[in-house]
C-alpha cells in the first residue's frame, strides 16, 4: 500500500479503491471531454458543406454585382450581341443562353428516350444476372472525362454526321449535344431504375392479375406511380447537360451565335467562360467580372429548373 | 361492336408481340452506350497508340508534335490529386459520419442534408469560379497545385459524403450495442467498429470520386492553370534538413485533361495524334480506377454477411 506513488505524494491515507474510483473519474471526464471535442470537429466538418455554397452563391453575387454597376441588366438581358473581348463590347447574354439551351435541348432529346427505355428493360425485363452485368457497365460512360468526349465529338462524331448532312460546319451545336446526351444517359437511367424498383410489388402484381404485359405495366402503371422519381432523374440529366463544359468548348465552338438551329456552331455559357479563362484576363476588369455574371446566369437555370421540378414531383408525388 | 374470341386472340397476341420488341429495343438501348464506348476507345486507339512512347512519357509538351509529351502534365495530375485525397478524404468522411451517427434531428441537419443533394447537381464549372474568386483573389493562394487540389476536393465532397454514408448506415445497429453493451464511447464504437466495417463503401466511393476529379478539366482552367508547363514543380523530399518541402504547393501546374485540350483545340492534325495518346493515357486510368472500385465493391460484399 505504501508503495503506491500518489499516496505517498499526497500524504494521506487514501485506500486503493479510492484510488482507483478517484483515477476512473479523471479517466471518465478526459474520455468526456474527447468525445465531445471529437463530435464538435465532425460537426465542423459536415457545416463546411454549407460553407460551400455559402462561398459560391457569395462570389458570384460579389463579382456580379460589380459587373452590373458597369453594365444595366437590361442590356445583358435584352442585347443579341455578346462581345466582351472586342473593343466595342456589346454585353447581351441571349447567344450564350440559346447555344447552351440548343446544345441541353439536342442532350435530352438523346438521353430521354434512351435513359428511360434502359430504366424499364432493366428495372422490369433483366434478369439479374444481366443487370449485375449491364449497369457497371453502363455507368462507366459517365466516368469518361469530358475532354476525352470533346474529342470524341469533334474527330468522330462530326466527321460520322457530316456524311449525312454534308453541310454541316466543323463546329456543330449537334454533335456536341448528341454526345452530352449519352453521357448523361447513365444519370438518367439509373436514377430512373431506382424509382421504379421502389414501386410495391403488388401495384405491379395487380397489373399482371388484370393480364397487362410487361410493356403496358411498365407504360401504365410504373410510370405514372414512380413519377417523382424518374422527373428527379431527368432534372439531373438536365443540370448535367447545362453545366457541361468540356464537350461544348472542343466541339460547338467559341463564337457567341444568336440561333437555335442546332446544325450551326455557337458558344454556351460554360464555354464563354473556358475560353476567357483561357487567356490572361486581369483581375477586376469587366470582361474578367462577365464570367461570374455568365456564371451567376447559369446558377439561375439551373435553380429555375430544380424548383419546376420540384413543385412538379410534389404535384405527382404517389404515396403508398 | 361485340369483341369475338378471335379479336381478342389477335388483340393478346398483338400485345405480346410489343412486348417483344421492346425486350430487344430496351437491350439495344443498353447496347448504345456500350458501343459507343468502345468506338471511342477504339478511335482514340487508332490515332493515338503510335504516340505511346517512353518518350512521350517523359517529354514536356513542345512546338513540334513528334517531340512533345504529357511530363508536366502526369506530374501536375499526381500533385494535384495527392492534395485533393488528403483534404476531400478526411472531411468528407467525418461530414458522412457526424450525419449518420452523430447528428440530432432538426433543422441545422435537414439544412446541411438538402445542401449537399443540391451541391452535387451545381454545374463543376461555377466551383471553378467560387475558387478563383476566393481561393484566387481572397485568399491569395495563386493558380496553385494547392488551389486546384483544394478546387477539386470541394467537388467531389458531396460524392466522398453520400458514399460515407451509405456504407456507414449499411452496419446493422446491433453491432453498436454490442459494443455499448461493453462500456464502449460513441467515438470508440464508430471507429472501432462501424468504420472498420464500412471500409470497403467508403474506399469504393472515394476512388469513383477521384476517378472523376482526375478528369475534370474546365475548373482547373477557370483558375488559371497554364496549358504550355516545361518544367516540375520542386521535389517534395530535399537531401538537405527538413527533407520534405511544400514548395510544389505554390507552383503552377498543367494537368493531363487540359494537356489534351489544348492539343485537341490545335488545327494541325498531328497535334490531334498527340491528344489521342493523352485521352488514351486518361482513360487506362479512370477506367483502371473504376474497376478496381467495381472489384473493392464485389469483394466486401461478398465477405461481410451480417
Amino acid at each position: 500500500m505504501a508503495k503506491n506513488p500518489h499516496a505517498q505524494a499526497d500524504g494521506n491515507y487514501s485506500t486503493v479503491r479510492e484510488l482507483i474510483a478517484e483515477s476512473a473519474v479523471t479517466q471518465l471526464t478526459t474520455k468526456r471531454v474527447r468525445e465531445r471535442v471529437i463530435e464538435i470537429f465532425l460537426f465542423l466538418a459536415a457545416l463546411s458543406s454549407i460553407g460551400i455554397t455559402l462561398g459560391i452563391v457569395g462570389i458570384l453575387l460579389y463579382e456580379s454585382k460589380q459587373f452590373f454597376e458597369h453594365v444595366s441588366i437590361i442590356d445583358f438581358l435584352t442585347d443579341t450581341q455578346w462581345t466582351v473581348l472586342f473593343a466595342d463590347p456589346h454585353y447581351g447574354i441571349m447567344p450564350l443562353v440559346t447555344g447552351t439551351i440548343v446544345t441541353s435541348a439536342v442532350a435530352l432529346i438523346v438521353a430521354l428516350p434512351l435513359g428511360t427505355t434502359i430504366a424499364i428493360y432493366l428495372s422490369e425485363y433483366a434478369n439479374s444476372r444481366v443487370r449485375e452485368i449491364l449497369k457497371p457497365m453502363l455507368e462507366l460512360l459517365s466516368a469518361v472525362p469530358t475532354v476525352v468526349f470533346g474529342y470524341f465529338a469533334l474527330l468522330f462524331v462530326t466527321p460520322l454526321l457530316q456524311r449525312i448532312f454534308p453541310d454541316l460546319p466543323g463546329f456543330n451545336m449537334l454533335s456536341a449535344g448528341i454526345v452530352i446526351g449519352i453521357m448523361i444517359i447513365p444519370y438518367v437511367s439509373s436514377l430512373s431504375e431506382d424509382a421504379m424498383k421502389a414501386v410495391p410489388v403488388h401495384i405491379r402484381e395487380g397489373s399482371y392479375a388484370m393480364g397487362a404485359t410487361r410493356l403496358q405495366t411498365a407504360v401504365r402503371v410504373l410510370i405514372p406511380s414512380a413519377f417523382s422519381g424518374i422527373a428527379s432523374a431527368y432534372v439531373l440529366g438536365f443540370s448535367r447537360a447545362v453545366g457541361e463544359t468540356m464537350i461544348v468548348a472542343v466541339a460547338a465552338g467559341t463564337q457567341p451565335n444568336l440561333t437555335l438551329n442546332p446544325m450551326e456552331g455557337a458558344a454556351t455559357i460554360t464555354a464563354f467562360i473556358v475560353q476567357v479563362s483561357l487567356g490572361d484576363l486581369p483581375h477586376g476588369t469587366v470582361a474578367y467580372q462577365s464570367i461570374f455574371a455568365a456564371g451567376l446566369t447559369l446558377m439561375v437555370m439551373t435553380l429555375a429548373f430544380n424548383i419546376a421540378g420540384y413543385f412538379l414531383r410534389k404535384r405527382f408525388r404517389e404515396i403508398y | 361492336m361485340k369483341a369475338t374470341y378471335s379479336d381478342i386472340q389477335a388483340r393478346v397476341a398483338r400485345r405480346k408481340t410489343m412486348d417483344g420488341i421492346f425486350a430487344v429495343v430496351g437491350l439495344l438501348s443498353t447496347f448504345i452506350g456500350m458501343i459507343t464506348l468502345t468506338a471511342l476507345i477504339f478511335d482514340l486507339a487508332t490515332d493515338g497508340a503510335g504516340r505511346l512512347t517512353w518518350q512521350f512519357f517523359t517529354s514536356f509538351p513542345s512546338r513540334f508534335p513528334n517531340q512533345a509529351g504529357i511530363l508536366s502534365a502526369w506530374v501536375g495530375t499526381t500533385l494535384v490529386m495527392l492534395v485533393t485525397a488528403l483534404t476531400a478524404v478526411p472531411m468528407g468522411v467525418a461530414a458522412g459520419v457526424y450525419l449518420e451517427e452523430y447528428a440530432p434531428q432538426n433543422w441545422l441537419t435537414a439544412l446541411i442534408e438538402i445542401n449537399i443533394a443540391n451541391l452535387a447537381g451545381v454545374p463543376s464549372i461555377i466551383y471553378g469560379l467560387m475558387a478563383l474568386g476566393l481561393f484566387v483573389y481572397q485568399f491569395h493562394l495563386g493558380h496553385s497545385i494547392l488551389t486546384a487540389g483544394l478546387t477539386l476536393a470541394l467537388l467531389i465532397l458531396p460524392i466522398v459524403i453520400v458514399a460515407t454514408r451509405e456504407s456507414v448506415r449499411a452496419v446493422p445497429g446491433s453491432m453498436r450495442e454490442a459494443a455499448y453493451a461493453l462500456g464502449a464511447t460513441k467515438w470508440q464504437t464508430t471507429k472501432d467498429h462501424v468504420l472498420p466495417y464500412s471500409t470497403g463503401g467508403i474506399l469504393t466511393g472515394v476512388i469513383i470520386a477521384l476517378s472523376r476529379a482526375i478528369g475534370e478539366t474546365a475548373p482547373l482552367i477557370t483558375i488559371g492553370a497554364l496549358t504550355f508547363i516545361a518544367f516540375l514543380p520542386g521535389s517534395p523530399i530535399k537531401t538537405e534538413f527538413p527533407f520534405i518541402s511544400f514548395e510544389w504547393l505554390t507552383s503552377p501546374f498543367t494537368v493531363m485533361p487540359i494537356q489534351m485540350f489544348n492539343w485537341v483545340s490545335r488545327p494541325q492534325r498531328e497535334f490531334h495524334f498527340n491528344a489521342a495518346a493523352a485521352g488514351l493515357v486518361l482513360m487506362v486510368m479512370t477506367l483502371a480506377m473504376n474497376g478496381i472500385a467495381i472489384y473493392i465493391r464485389y469483394r466486401f460484399r461478398k465477405r461481410i454477411k451480417w
